[in-house]
């Protein structure tokens, strides 16, 4: 193919999308911004819309909601995406996710869902104190709750049902996984890890975004396999994951993140991660979604996308 | 064409200190150095900052 036609649909332009920008600068592409502020879709408007020349589109929305919505009507208008709106459906939502994991049988933490204050406390007593609580969407370690007994639980249960939106009251439970002061950040790439930091803190929320701090992790068979698979469970492509070290059960997968922040990864791992990416999307743009995920198949489908699961527009 | 880029000054709305920015793009978040703010770039010209939206519920990665 020459001269792909690739279209970056963004938010803001932080330091990873001018990280990517120059990537794709450096390789000769030519990029379309689209700015979701002032973006318009006709829905209805499936063959003549203007991204049909697209080759690729790259997804770096900041709102959950703008990039899961944008990504399903260009994917239902054949407009190819990096990520894809299944990708981000199961990745965007921590429920979703969590459940795609337990299908394709990838290790992770134990987590309970509940719909009323009162399950929601037998579910947690059934994990044992503590516990913790966690928006279904969300991220950078937001509304994330350590719940330690019985009085923080009803406590917090009770503010979560009154303050919040509807989606506050499907309670997310998980169990307290007790870390050895750190968790480890991968970077999946298509069908290879490419590069992995822990992010050592001694808070238990360890974002970097939180003000963890990052030093390399070796990518072993061991990581590298439990990442592909979730990966590909998650929908494939460009994704980042969480991982907690467990002692007795080793690599558990916490989360999987679709539109991933990397500024802090790249000096720690000396791997041009911005690269790696571009690398991707101009292989999606040329051989298709599946081929550049090394996948014989097309990879996992779901019936329906959870368009109004968590979103917020 | 690459990506239009502008250098020169704006006031930070925040403190109304004058901001140098260097080869900005439209949209680029950027801090101003007086008071901290975190502050985007709406217009390259004339060179603009404004105060960077509040995060919202579903923010993230």
């Amino acid at each position: 193919m020459s001269d792909p036609r690739v279209g970056v649909l963004y938010s803001r332009v932080r330091v990873e999308e001018k990280l990517l920008f120059e990537a794709f600068e450096r390789r000769g592409v030519t990029l379309d911004l689209i700015d979701d502020q002032k973006l318009i879709f006709d829905l209805t408007d499936v063959d003549n819309h203007p991204y049909k020349h697209f080759d690729v589109i790259v997804e770096r929305c900041i709102n959950h909601s703008r990039a899961l919505y944008s990504l399903k009507i260009l994917n239902d208008q054949g407009v190819k995406t990096v990520n894809t709106a299944l990708c981000a459906d199961i990745c965007g939502n921590k429920l979703m996710t969590t459940s795609a994991l337990a299908a394709a049988r990838v290790p992770q933490p134990k987590a309970l869902v509940a719909y009323t204050a009162e399950s929601a406390i037998e579910a947690i007593e059934r994990l044992g104190y503590p516990a913790v609580l966690k928006p279904t969407v969300g991220s950078w370690g937001r509304l994330l709750s350590k719940v330690n007994d019985r009085d923080a639980a009803e406590t917090i249960l009770e503010h979560k049902e009154t303050l919040g939106s509807y989606h506050h009251s499907i309670f997310y439970i998980q169990e307290y996984v007790k870390k050895p002061g750190r968790d480890i950040r991968a970077f999946q790439v298509g069908p290879e890890t490419i590069c992995a930091i822990y992010r050592t803190s001694p808070n238990w929320i360890t974002n970097t975004a939180r003000g963890g701090s990052s030093s390399n992790c070796p990518v072993t068979p061991e990581l590298a396999d439990i990442c592909t698979r979730a990966a590909r469970a998650c929908g494939g492509g460009v994704v980042a994951l969480d991982l907690f070290e467990d002692p007795n059960r080793g690599l558990l997968v916490n989360e999987v993140n679709y539109t991933m922040e990397f500024r802090n990864s790249i000096a720690p791992t000396n791997v041009n991660i911005p690269e790696r990416m571009v690398d991707f999307c101009l292989q999606v743009a040329r051989d298709g979604w599946a081929a550049a995920n090394g996948w014989p198949d097309e990879g996992p489908h779901l019936a329906s996308i959870s368009l109004a699961e968590g979103a917020s527009a | 064409m690459a990506i239009p880029t502008a250098t020169g000054q704006a006031q930070c709305p925040e403190c109304l200190a004058d901001v140098t920015l260097t080869n900005v793009m439209q949209n680029e978040i950027t801090q101003c150095p007086g008071c901290g703010a975190e502050l985007e770039i709406t217009s390259l010209e004339p060179l603009t900052l404004a105060l960077a939206p509040q995060e919202e519920e579903d923010w993230g990665e």
